[in-house]
């Protein structure tokens, strides 16, 4: 028998079921990523499953209260959804920047969160759109809150057998205003320096239920609770830096190949003020 | 919406073997599952056309089209080939309506050293056979994953322009 094993099964049940059984079986998705690290380390992967063709992990429908978005949907796919256009614009605006046309077409939104890199950009939107996940174990499904799903640097809530199947997102939040920016070296084709994603309902003076998240300014994508705090209520003029300026006091980034920790916490408070000052004024 | 994955490389037995389409042929390439589909094209089935860049996602020039769609050949790993149809640029200078296309890429100037030329030929068909007569900037959107050192964007660009190079 070959010391290497590889499959791509067609339903949840099946995977599940290899997942049980082989020990060390690595998921691999669009491979945008793993196939680099495999590379790096010089180390190949022995047993791999594909997720991309398990039925139950495709599609972005609506489904209840929900928009459901299979984890091995592609960023094309989303970046061209009508009901993701529609309801969560920032979503395909996060979608449509990520690598370029060629990762689009691999890359998933399962493989963005589980890959659980500080620099995935549809995750803040994540955060900031409320998102759940719906994670599938061999005797149950159950559905946790995004929110909770990076415990700590690329260490996420999965437990060993459990796969993704899918991120919901209430279409509640499809009322609220919605802004999102990625700083990178270019426009396309890099890896962000600082991503942020924000949303929030519009009350007559001012914001309800806001919602701040960025990424790549700490070890997981994080929601900053302090400069949500500073946007909920009534607007003033001092509010939109106010926001900024608790954003940048709130995280504590690093310096790295792509940037410093100094430009990440001066750019961090720049954009989330210009964010906050265009969803007020509507252009957000 | 559901990918035509058939589900055979299975688990246990037999060496692993993935069966998919390159340029309309049938191939059956064993290997670990983890080889770069960039290097079976070229070292396998000998389709040298396809260029190896960088090597990490980042650059393009290894561009194939998969299920007619343009992907980067150095991140697909040969077990998820198995059941699809790859197309290289060998395959594209066999289409005939890609001919004039291509022709207008060489008198425009699109080719300087040639190093990305193959990746950009690639996204540059799937973009025309998507939108026959795409803007400029949606040109460069579809182009934005290919690098070219030499600057050339501007040759490139104007072979998308009709009749001659401009």
């Amino acid at each position: 028998m070959s010391p290497y094993r590889a499959g791509n099964p067609r339903t949840l049940d099946e995977a599940l079921t290899f997942l049980g059984e082989i020990p060390d079986l690595v998921v691999a998705a669009g491979c945008t990523d793993l196939m680099v690290s495999d590379l790096e380390s010089r180390v190949r992967q022995t047993h791999v499953m594909s997720v991309l063709g398990i039925e139950e992990l495709q599609g972005i429908v609506r489904e209840g209260d929900d928009l459901r978005i299979g984890a091995a949907a592609t960023f094309a796919q989303i970046g061209r959804s009508d009901e993701v256009l529609k309801s969560f614009p920032i979503l395909a605006r996060a979608a449509r920047v990520i690598g370029g046309w060629q990762i689009q077409n691999r890359a998933t939104i399962g493989g963005n969160i589980v890959n659980a890199s500080p620099a995935g950009d549809s995750l803040p939107v994540l955060l900031a759109l409320d998102a759940k996940l719906e994670i599938a174990g061999p005797k149950s499904t159950r559905m946790i809150p995004y929110e909770s799903m990076h415990v700590d640097y690329r260490k996420t809530a999965l437990a060993a057998g459990e796969i993704l199947a899918a991120v919901r997102i209430p279409l509640a939040a499809e009322t609220r205003v919605q802004s999102f920016r990625k700083v990178g070296p270019r426009a396309a084709q890099a890896i962000s320096k600082v991503v942020v994603a924000m949303s929030a309902s519009r009350a007559r003076d001012g914001f309800r239920e806001v919602r701040v998240a960025a990424g790549s300014v700490a070890a997981v994508p994080v929601r900053l609770k302090s400069a949500e705090d500073a946007l909920e209520g009534k607007w003033s003029k001092g509010t939109a830096a106010k926001a900024g300026q608790a954003a940048a006091g709130e995280v504590t980034p690093i310096d790295d190949v792509r940037s410093t920790a100094h430009y990440r916490s001066w750019v961090l408070r720049q954009i989330v003020e210009r964010m906050a000052l265009e969803m007020r004024e509507g252009s957000g | 919406m559901t990918r035509n994955v058939r589900h055979t490389l299975p688990f246990g037995g037999g060496r692993p073997r993935a069966e998919f389409e390159v340029n309309g042929k049938e191939v059956s390439v064993e290997g670990h599952p983890m080889e770069r589909l960039l290097d079976v094209l070229r070292e396998r089935l000998q389709l040298t056309g396809t260029k190896e860049g960088c090597g990490e996602g980042e650059c393009g020039a290894c561009t194939v089209l998969m299920d007619g769609e343009p992907v980067l050949s150095c991140l697909v790993p040969l077990f998820q080939c198995e059941g699809h149809s790859v197309v290289t640029v060998e395959g594209i200078a066999e289409i005939p309506a890609a001919r004039a296309f291509l022709e207008r890429f060489v008198e425009a100037g699109g080719v300087q050293c040639g190093a990305c030329t193959p990746g950009i030929i690639v996204a540059a068909w799937a973009l025309l056979k998507q939108n026959p007569a795409p803007s400029r900037a949606e040109i460069i959107e579809a182009l934005s994953g290919n690098l070219c050192r030499c600057t050339g964007y501007e040759g490139i660009l104007r072979s998308f322009l009709p009749g001659k190079g401009a």
